[in-house]
């Protein structure tokens, strides 16, 4: 699989380390009430859609960024990929 | 020797070779059926079932017969296809599957058995009585069955794997590939052409076509010369584009040396990875042959292939120039064997022809209207029966070309779920629209077989595919050439009573066909498994259509309504050697070596490896006869003077930024941002889910400045972690990470000596107890300049310091110490030594953080700030792990001379062994030199409340059980006071 990173164009898939899905940057806050039980469902509950799934791939062999990357499951086309950073960071503007 | 003349072989250049013991001479060019047929060798092996004499049926990959074992010793190679086995001088090619001579098998007995042999016979057979399977059956078929054998011994060639990108990736270099890559070359595309034969051409070296009224093999050259002229095309023959992966990833090996006695200083094979933008599939097609009465005796083979030997081997498939060649045939292809055949001097009976209508194109008989019903010949085809209007004659003939039609090779459009579609013109499936993106089929890959059609085939799919990828390429001028007549008729199968073959290799007949239609194995994936036909080497590449359509005939559906056959990578077989690609024995994988690796081998060392790190386990001396003397010694030099010890491999990260602290705050259950410069503190890291996770140091070198460690099993692995929760969970902090650990060798100077022998090597700093007390760390220059990080902290226990400089200097620097420590006692230690060490101080590794245990559990309950949030801190509080009431101990035999088995598990004195009664597992156990006992670290239920108290250790795997007593778990200094002072 190609994956094309936001810097630095196609890169081969072999590059990356597969983390899963993106509901992963959307830690509960420890503080709230039933703060366990939000962490139960963040640390052991995932979706897996058969068609578009956002997920976490890491850049391990090459820059070491945090990569959103946006596939279809089913044809394992990819229709995006995104820095993590920027995006958590435009979510909290 | 039955040569005609002409023919793409070199007779300037004779080669000699022995097929079972047997002397021959074949030439340049020569495939090694080819030579064998050339000297009149029919017969090349026997089958995989019945043991049935079996010659060559086909003239290219699609080979399901003559399979033979290729080289001897090492490199013995079983279940190598004669078609494609290029010929070398010297080349050693034995028979496979039978035992005795290959013309007296013994077990052909197996074929006067065959009705005991059917369908599905080793489901029905070998049932019973059930224990007779393992110890009877399995072992027995398996000696029976299998083809070759294995030589049982390394592999002693050297393989590659590569990576290639391109433009257009051209699969097959026949006409319409040849078209593609001429197109796509001129119009300056990044072009890659592949091949799995070693010339270019595919069927136009078969075939007696003309190009431009010439022989195709001068337009071929002309072409090759120009590709190769051209910088932006890369000719690859001899390689096989076997699958088709996600976005345009095509895998193919290029046999690099398989045509040479040895590879020399060449690799055997090579493994390519190539990204292409868009692809053309242009595989050509297989020929399928038409089951009749015994068709499977040597000398009956696909007509295509005769047209092959005859016209690019110049060969005659007959045992003797005088034996008469048949021809049988559902189309006009089989008439153009006759007529090649005839044009080459060999002698032809005629053409039987299923169709009342026959054609005739030359000078031949025609037998139009008949079939052919049987055959004869023990070893080798003599004579054939042809029916007519019911009316049966026998015919003495040498070799028999079978022609029932010709499959298109769709194997990779259908490797992406893309499902061929039928073609009810051409009698056979084609590429369906939905097959691999990117991947364009053309000529007879899609049914357009003829020259004229496949070359502008070819060159349209390379202008359509080049178009997609904004390539304007213009239409090139082709050679003239024709469309040989290809009209067909739908006959599959010429019915009767006795045995028909429709899968040579896995001897599956006609009858097995309609069995397992009887016993309603009808979907073709159930005929597949009930039959085994289709499997093995050729993966039914001749015979898949043929079997569809008997099941079609039997079911009364029609051949798509019956089933798809579709493929999946490889498209022929790929050794497991090259999908290696070389990495074996000490390459398969990355081997670390730490700073000091050269010169702890210089010393002697024993190493162990540890993930991909390599390191020292123990430094044997001269008189030391067991490895215990060796690490008891060590672990008392450490006690009693100062050793050295390299802990590089545990993982470094530096992290800088101003909001460092609050980062690693975050990180580590325990706080770090309050951690004053200058100083070190032990951090423990949690998982998410509550377990501890990971243990180290963080050093705070400056107010921005951390050095954090971890363990070396865990060092990539954290920190990814550190850089997930950084760049994904709280992007807001100001902090940059970096691992630096291959970047500083790392020295542990450990024992009561310790201050005394850096005294010696750091540049005036104050190493008192005052200036630089325990967990002090600091940046520091050595040996009179060198930029040094000196951190006191003690795994082992004693006054201890470990100290970093950049890691090309870590050899140079533990020659200094063992240089400055002589009269210190300066000991080298290991890994073993590490070991006892800190399990006499008690303090947790691998065994203990395990992912199982947590920071209670531990005796570290209270590192886990309840001030503030961490990653774990949440679920770490959950009841059940909260509640748990195992703790950390140590554990001292009764009798101090009996080991403590790791992995035992404790049980109260006297009382039953169940899981109920379970009371804790020893983790860790070793030989203390210190107490003279063996010791242990475990976890136990209440431990922490239960010093003292003695338990049953049992080992029931290996039937121990021994009395221990609990202790803490710090079994030297428990105060502490030694790394302090």
């Amino acid at each position: 699989m190609l994956i094309p990173h936001p810097l630095l164009g196609l890169r081969d898939s072999q590059e990356f380390t597969y983390l899963g899905d993106a509901a992963l940057m959307q830690r509960p806050d420890p503080a709230a009430d039933g703060a366990e039980a939000a962490f139960c469902d963040y640390v052991f509950l995932r979706d897996n859609p058969a068609g578009v799934h956002r997920e976490l791939w890491f850049h391990e062999q090459g820059d070491r960024s945090w990569l959103v990357v946006t596939r279809d499951t089913t044809t394992h086309e990819i229709l995006g990929a995104e820095l993590a950073s920027n995006l958590k960071l435009g979510a909290a503007q | 020797m039955t040569r005609l003349a002409g023919g793409l072989i070199d007779r300037s250049l004779p080669l000699n070779f022995t097929f079972d013991g047997k002397a021959y001479t074949g030439f340049q060019g020569d495939t090694l059926a080819s030579a064998l047929l050339a000297n009149g060798v029919q017969l090349m092996g026997r089958s995989f079932k019945y043991h049935r004499p079996r010659g060559v049926v086909a003239a290219g990959s699609e080979e399901p017969n003559a399979l033979v074992e290729l080289r001897s010793g090492a490199r013995q190679e079983p279940n190598t296809r004669a078609t494609v086995a290029e010929l070398f001088d010297g080349l050693a090619a034995r028979s496979q599957n039978h035992i005795g001579p290959l013309d007296r098998d013994f077990l052909a007995v197996n074929d006067l058995l065959s009705p005991f042999f059917a369908a599905g016979f080793y489901y029905k057979t070998f049932m019973w009585p059930k224990a007779f399977w393992e110890k009877l059956y399995e072992p027995a078929i398996r000696k029976a069955a299998g083809l070759g054998s294995l030589s049982m011994l390394p592999d002693p060639d050297a393989y590659d794997k590569g990576f290639l990108h391109c433009d257009l990736l051209v699969v097959g270099g026949g006409a319409a590939g040849l078209a593609a890559a001429l197109t796509a070359g001129r119009a300056g595309a990044e072009v890659i052409l592949a091949d799995e034969d070693f010339a270019l051409g595919g069927r136009l070296l078969a075939e007696s076509d003309l190009l431009d009224e010439t022989e195709a093999s001068v337009w071929i050259a002309t072409v090759r010369a120009e590709l190769d002229s051209l910088p932006n095309v890369r000719i690859m023959t001899r390689t096989t584009v076997f699958g088709v992966y996600d976005h345009g990833i095509y895998g193919a090996v290029e046999r690099v040396a398989d045509h040479l006695p040895t590879p020399g200083d060449k690799v055997r094979q090579t493994l390519w990875r190539i990204t292409a933008k868009r692809a053309v599939l242009a595989a050509g097609a297989t020929e399928r042959h038409i089951p009749f009465a015994d068709n499977d005796r040597p000398g009956v083979m696909l007509a295509g292939a005769m047209r092959a030997y005859a016209n690019r081997w110049a060969v005659s498939p007959v045992k003797r120039e005088a034996d008469a060649i048949a021809i049988f045939t559902n189309g006009d292809d089989g008439h153009r064997t006759a007529m090649d055949l005839i044009a080459k001097g060999a002698k032809v009976l005629g053409v039987i022809d299923v169709r009342q209508t026959a054609p005739r194109f030359g000078d031949y008989e025609v037998f139009a209207g008949a079939t052919v019903t049987g055959t004869k010949g023990r070893l080798g085809l003599n004579a054939i029966e042809i029916t007519r209007n019911g009316r049966s004659e026998w015919h003495p003939v040498g070799a028999l070309g079978v022609a029932g039609g010709w499959n298109p090779n769709v194997h990779l459009a259908s490797h992406h779920r893309g499902r061929p579609v039928w073609n009810a013109d051409l009698l056979s499936f084609v590429p369906g629209a939905d097959g691999p993106k990117g991947l364009i089929p053309a000529g007879a890959a899609v049914g357009k077989g003829g020259t004229e059609e496949a070359l502008a085939d070819g060159m349209n799919a390379a202008i359509t595919a080049l178009a997609g990828i904004g390539i304007v390429a213009a239409g090139i001028a082709l050679p003239k050439a024709a469309n040989a007549a290809a009209e067909q008729v739908a006959f599959w199968h010429v019915p009767g009573k006795k045995r028909a073959w429709v899968d040579f290799q896995n001897d599956v007949t006609v009858k097995d066909i309609a069995l397992a239609h009887k016993e309603n194995m009808r979907p073709v994936e159930h005929l597949k498994r009930w039959t085994t036909l289709g499997m093995a080497t050729d993966q039914g590449k001749t015979s898949n259509i043929s079997a569809l359509a008997v099941m079609a005939e039997l079911t009364g559906k029609s051949i798509p309504e019956t089933g798809t056959t579709i493929f999946r990578p490889p498209y022929t077989g790929v050794s497991l050697s090259v999908l290696g690609g070389g990495d074996t024995g000490t390459t398969f994988r990355p081997r670390r070596l730490t700073p000091t690796h050269h010169w702890a081998e210089a010393q002697g060392a024993e190493f162990v490896e540890v993930g991909q790190w390599m390191r020292a386990q123990y430094f044997p001396q001269a008189g030391e006869t067991h490895w215990r003397q060796t690490v008891d010694r060590e672990v008392l030099a450490v006690r009693s003077g100062v050793g050295l010890c390299d802990v590089t491999t545990l993982g470094k990260v530096d992290v800088q930024g101003r909001d460092a602290g609050e980062f690693l705050n975050r990180l580590y259950a325990n706080m770090m941002g309050t951690l004053k410069v200058g100083m070190v503190r032990y951090g423990l890291m949690l998982r998410e889910d509550g377990h501890a996770y990971d243990d180290g140091t963080c050093a705070r070198m400056a107010q921005d400045h951390y050095v954090v460690t971890t363990t070396t099993a865990n060092a990539g692995l954290v920190y990814r972690q550190m850089e997930f929760f950084h760049q994904c969970v709280w992007p807001e902090l100001d902090v940059q990470l970096i691992s630096t650990t291959d970047a500083w060798a790392q020295i542990a100077v450990a024992g009561p000596n310790a201050r005394e022998l850096l005294s010696r090597v750091v540049d005036d700093f104050d190493l008192s107890n005052e200036a630089f007390p325990f967990m002090a760390c600091a940046e520091l220059t050595i040996c009179q300049g060198l930029r040094a990080r000196l951190f006191r902290i003690s795994f082992s226990g004693e006054l201890a310091y470990e100290i970093a400089v950049p890691a090309r200097y870590g050899q140079a620097l533990i020659e200094r110490l063992m240089q400055k420590g002589a009269d210190l006692g300066v000991t080298p230690y290991g890994t073993e030594a590490l070991g006892v060490l800190r399990i006499e101080k008690g303090h947790a590794a691998g065994s203990e953080l395990n992912g199982q245990t947590t920071a209670q559990m531990l005796g570290l309950g209270r590192m886990v700030s309840p001030k503030k949030d961490s990653i774990g801190a949440v679920m770490s509080r959950r009841e059940g792990l909260a509640a748990d009431r195992r703790r950390l101990v140590g554990l001292k035999p009764l009798d101090a001379g009996t080991q403590i088995m790791a992995g035992s598990h404790l049980f109260t004195a006297g009382a039953a062994q169940t899981m109920e009664t379970d009371q804790g597992w020893v983790t860790s156990s070793c030989y203390s030199p210190h107490l003279q006992s063996y010791i242990a670290l475990g976890f136990l239920e209440a431990g922490d409340a239960r010093m003292g108290e003695v338990l049953v250790a049992a080992n029931p795997l290996e039937g121990q059980e021994m009395k221990v007593e609990v202790v803490s778990p710090h079994f030297v200094d428990p105060e502490g006071g030694r790394l302090r002072d």
